[in-house]
């Protein structure tokens, strides 16, 4: 019995684990609107083809950190709070904002910027939880806001205190919300089919007015006032640049609603089409509740994007799924599940538990592939584009390296280090994630297949083998100072995977880099140029050869070594995050506050580690219990 | 003799040096959000020996070996050990390989930080250049029918005295501001006496500022200079990039266009009207301007096209189409230069750099025009060589390493 429990337990956590999954895989069935039909709806935005539903969960982030609306905050999780998908928050906001602008869409932390916005504080009985707030109750305060916001933009980024910060991130917030406020009809018109019908009808009274006045002759003045109030409210939708929601139409490209609107009167514009119609009638039967118009409304635009757009449909289904699938989360909730189980078989040597550890390892490694490879055929691009993908690779690599040392050693320190760096990185591709799209279009001298998976690859995975080495070390301290389990033969074995893994490091960090080097030649003619990524980069290359040195002369043995490798952990970090916070060079990208703190917090860590490596061995548990 | 061959072989040596390096390209990154990438370089990388840095706003006392000494100490290092520890085996074959890469890469570089040239061509569509402009040296230019007399700038030392061959008169060197800026001396305003009675800077006043401390801003220098003659002084003038430069003048004319466009046109006519000087019965009309290289062909920029993301400013690409004229081996052909496709011709490359086009410039009704930035590198194969010596070489040794780990434990 006991034989069949140990040889079937691991396959049988993982298939529990995988179900979970696949469970998650199904598509909500829609009640009444057809919003799940509305989320795979092709549009421009960011200057890509994207699904409503990307659109909709990108913006919810940047506005509310979280991809699901919850329109009860105020209530306790036991109280079961109405959460309502991403999808119908961006249907009601586009086309139904009276319901929506009532919504707790904006998240707001700043006790600060809550006091001068006169927000009610934490109080269930006037339905408030301190920290989200509609669009309605920012509407009295947005003067007093504005003065605010005028005054800061104006001032250094780097110079901005936290309440300032909060300020300019409240603004891009509402500004993303007005865009999409005003992306199908002008916000506050209430029955925007009859509106639109009523200026449809007017163009050609209003354009003759237009010019009769413009020539100097007698015109009809309600036409004319009619007329420009209209084009006024469009230019006014216009000019937020809101996202492309209207197919391609003859000559014209994806449009705006606000650009089609207007362009719709101009001697060769093209008129008011049959998308720009459906777009007003699925507004229309959204505010009069009437889910059978807005789905026939829907299916109508739909079908008008076959066949020119098919592509852009496949396109936007796929990306529909992947978001639906969230692989990178489920990979992060399976890692800490396997390395939890890894780290309690040191304590009573559990080889089930191990082996459990490796099969859940495995899972979430193949689900953290699935999702690297669908980014990569969605985006048609290598792996790393940007920071966030940057995060999924590390992880993705040093998995891949803690499962080959697993292989070899089957002593569960490969699988603690899959899973910690792999749950590590996916936290941090999260919260890279708010900072917006993270499938965004390559500015042009980045639009390169070739080096972005040559360069970008070699030195990504430089990255991922030196966090690997760092993660070993940790390891070996954390085991040998406060633990038994961390025996002579452990601790020699974990010192030879280091120096592996240092030369795997030295290997690609440095070919990485010169690589890099040649794309800089090709690209604008110089090989280096001390530009603060390529220094970062140049000083992982050099540290890893200066510990290889060391080593070969003997001047640090098997403590040293593990002291230097944790110092990699904050030579990586540094390059990874820290250069793009000088805010100088090529190659600086934005970043957030947030991500300066945890970087000093995660350098005071190492150096507390490398401060416990170098305590005597007298203090270490593991080394008074061996045998002198 | 031995302590001083055991010394340059040492691998103490090596792990000094390394950890130096680490602590100079640490320091002069930080130091680049004080002192600027241009200035970071010099003080740091470019240097035998390092002073004092700027850290975080704060001077910091420190002394520190520059990136020359350690890049010369390295390379002495590494040769000195490859010479003396060399012998020919298959466990040392990939690490030999890699050390002789990473010298190859070393002296690559330093190579070009000697021998490498970097200009810029600047051309609106529809024109012709048949030259290079220097993207930091200048050069003061004296034309006399047809004829051009070149000064670098950096010869024209305040205070110096200069007589050249083909000019039939000496050139007094009043002062060199190596960065200047100009304002317009407004007629009835400017009460001031101007910096010199003759030609431009009757109508502007030219004063010094600090040098620029990033990759995408210029110095503009400016120079007072007096002619003698051996009849007599022919007066004080004001010769300053700001006239030589047509990028600087339109600079200019946006920058006084609010006061209407006859009155910025009207400036700026007084800005670029030749100066010149009589002499020996010839001309010579004068003016400070980039360093020129003339190549022995021409580059006609065709079209320039800048393209975006739809619906976003999101720069997509960035497109020269060029036709090179070369009346030597009579060839005309077109080509296209873009970002990551450089043109490489008659031993210069020229990169795609900077371009107004597209629909800003279209609305702001000027001409599409182009930069490229052009390099002459004789070492610029040497990384690529070195990257796949280094990298042939660590991967030789790393498989070497992998195969014995794996029969070890297979015969375990």
């Amino acid at each position: 019995m006991k034989m069949i429990f140990q040889k079937w337990l691991p396959p049988f956590l993982m298939f529990v684990m995988a179900l979970w999954f696949f469970g998650n895989l199904q598509t909500p069935k829609d009640q009444d609107f057809a919003y799940s039909e509305f989320a795979r709806l092709p549009i421009t935005s960011n200057g890509r083809i994207v699904p409503l539903d990307s659109l909709a969960r990108n913006s919810l982030l940047a506005i509310r950190e979280k991809q699901t609306l919850n329109t009860e905050p105020w209530k306790g999780w036991n109280e079961h709070p109405r959460f309502i998908p991403a999808t119908e928050w961006l249907a009601n906001v586009m086309m139904n904002p009276a319901v929506a602008d009532e919504w707790p869409a904006f998240r707001i932390d700043n006790p600060d910027l809550i006091s001068l916005l006169k927000l009610p504080e934490k109080d269930a009985a006037k339905h408030s939880d301190g920290k989200h707030y509609s669009w309605n109750q920012l509407q009295p305060s947005l003067e007093t806001f504005d003065k605010e916001s005028k005054r800061v933009q104006n001032k250094e980024a780097a110079s901005r205190t936290a309440y300032e910060n909060a300020i300019v991130k409240l603004h891009d917030r509402l500004m993303v919300y007005a865009q999409l406020r005003n992306a199908v009809q002008p916000a506050d018109v209430p029955d925007w089919p009859a509106e639109l019908a009523a200026y449809e009808t007017l163009i050609p009274f209003g354009v003759a007015a237009v010019s009769a006045q413009q020539a100097g002759r007698p015109y009809d003045q309600t036409n004319f006032n009619a007329f420009v109030a209209y084009i006024e409210s469009f230019q006014f939708m216009a000019n937020l640049e809101p996202p492309l929601i209207l197919p391609p139409n003859g000559a014209r490209e994806w449009r705006r609603m606000g650009a089609a609107l207007l362009d719709a009167p101009r001697p060769n514009g093209v008129p008011i089409d049959n998308a720009v119609r459906d777009w007003a009638k699925m507004a229309g039967a959204l505010e009069a509740k009437q889910p059978d118009g807005f789905n026939a409304a829907l299916l109508d635009l739909r079908s008008q994007l076959v066949p020119a757009q098919a592509k852009a449909m496949a396109k936007a289904r796929a990306e529909v799924f992947f978001n639906q699938m969230q692989p990178f989360y489920n990979a992060m909730v399976i890692y800490v599940l396997a390395g939890l189980l890894a780290i309690f078989s040191w304590f009573n040597l559990s080889e089930t538990l191990r082996r459990s550890a490796v099969w859940l390892v495995w899972l979430a490694f193949v689900i953290h592939t699935i999702g690297l490879v669908y980014r990569m055929v969605l985006e048609g691009r290598p792996p790393v584009t940007n920071l966030y993908s940057s995060a999924i690779f590390i992880g993705w690599g040093a998995c891949l390296l803690g499962i080959i040392l697993e292989r070899f050693h089957k002593n569960g320190i490969g699988l603690v280090v899959a899973s910690g760096i792999g749950f590590l990185t996916l936290i941090i591709a999260h919260h890279l994630a708010l900072e917006g799209d993270t499938m965004e279009m390559m500015r042009a001298v980045l639009d390169t297949n070739f080096w972005l998976a040559t360069h970008v690859v070699a030195v990504t995975v430089g990255y991922a083998s030196t966090f690997v080495a760092g993660f070993l070390a940790l390891i070996y301290i954390l085991r040998g100072f406060f633990t038994r389990t961390l025996d002579a033969a452990t601790g020699k074995s974990l010192a030879r995977m280091i120096y592996g893994i240092v030369c795997f490091a030295t290997l690609f960090s440095f070919v990485g880099t010169v690589l890099g080097g040649i794309w800089a030649d090709q690209s604008w003619g110089r090989f280096w140029g001390w530009d603060p990524k390529e220094n970062g980069a140049l000083i992982i290359v050099l540290w890893n050869a200066l510990i290889l040195h060391l080593r070969w002369g003997g001047i640090i043995r098997e403590r040293g070594l593990v002291n230097c490798a944790i110092f990699g952990n904050v030579v990586t970090a540094w390059s990874w995050f820290g250069v793009n916070m000088l805010g100088i060079g090529l190659h600086s990208y934005g970043f957030t506050e947030a991500a300066f703190k945890w970087l000093v917090l995660f350098v005071a860590s190492q150096l507390a580690f490398i401060a416990l490596g170098l305590l005597p061995a007298k203090l270490w548990k593991s080394f008074r219990a061996r045998p002198a | 003799m031995k302590q001083i061959v055991s010394f340059f072989t040492s691998l103490k040596l090596t792990v000094t040096l390394l950890a130096f390096s680490i602590v100079l390209v640490f320091v002069g990154t930080l130091a680049q959000a004080d002192e600027g990438l241009y200035g970071a370089q010099a003080h740091y990388f470019k240097q035998w020996l390092v002073i004092g840095a700027h850290l975080f706003g704060h001077k910091v006392p420190l002394i520190l070996p520059g990136g020359y000494l350690l890049g010369v100490l390295l390379l002495v290092n590494l040769i000195s050990a490859h010479i003396y520890r060399f012998e020919f085996s298959r466990k040392k074959f990939g690490i030999q390989l890699a050390h002789a890469g990473v010298i190859v890469l070393l002296v690559g570089q330093l190579s070009t930080d000697m021998l490498a040239r970097e200009m810029q061509m600047h051309f609106a569509e529809g024109e012709t250049r048949g030259y290079s402009e220097s993207a930091s040296d200048y050069e003061l230019d004296f034309v006399s029918g047809g004829q051009v007399t070149a000064i670098p700038e950096k010869l024209l030392k305040s205070g110096g005295e200069l007589k050249i061959e083909n000019l039939p008169f000496t050139i007094l060197v009043r002062t060199n501001w190596h960065n200047s800026d100009l304002s317009f001396r407004a007629p009835m305003l400017s009460n001031a006496p101007p910096l010199t009675p003759n030609g431009v800077a009757l109508d502007f006043d030219f004063h010094r500022t600090e040098d620029v401390k990033t990759t995408d801003q210029k110095n503009v220098p400016t120079v007072i200079l007096e002619f003698l003659a051996p009849a007599g002084s022919l007066g004080a003038w004001v010769a300053s990039d700001w006239t030589g430069d047509a990028a600087l003048v339109e600079a200019v004319q946006n920058n006084y266009s609010p006061m209407g466009a006859g009155m910025a046109q009207n400036i700026v006519g007084r800005l670029v009207a030749p100066q010149a000087i009589h002499a020996d019965g010839k001309t010579f009309t004068f003016t400070v301007r980039p360093a020129r290289v003339r190549h022995s062909f021409t580059l006609t920029l065709l079209k320039a096209t800048h393209t975006t993301y739809p619906g976003t400013d999101i720069p997509k690409d960035f497109r020269s189409r060029v036709r090179i004229d070369n009346p030597q081996t009579g060839e005309q052909r077109e080509v296209e230069i873009s970002m990551n496709h450089p043109l490489r011709y008659g031993g210069y490359t020229y990169y795609q750099y900077q371009m107004d086009a597209g629909q800003a410039a279209q609305a702001a009704g000027r001409k599409p025009t182009s930069v490229l930035s052009v390099v002459r590198n004789p070492g610029w194969l040497t990384p690529y060589v070195g990257c796949a010596m280094v990298g042939a070489g660590l991967m030789i040794q790393f498989l070497y390493h992998l195969a014995g780990f794996v029969s070890k434990r297979k015969t375990k």
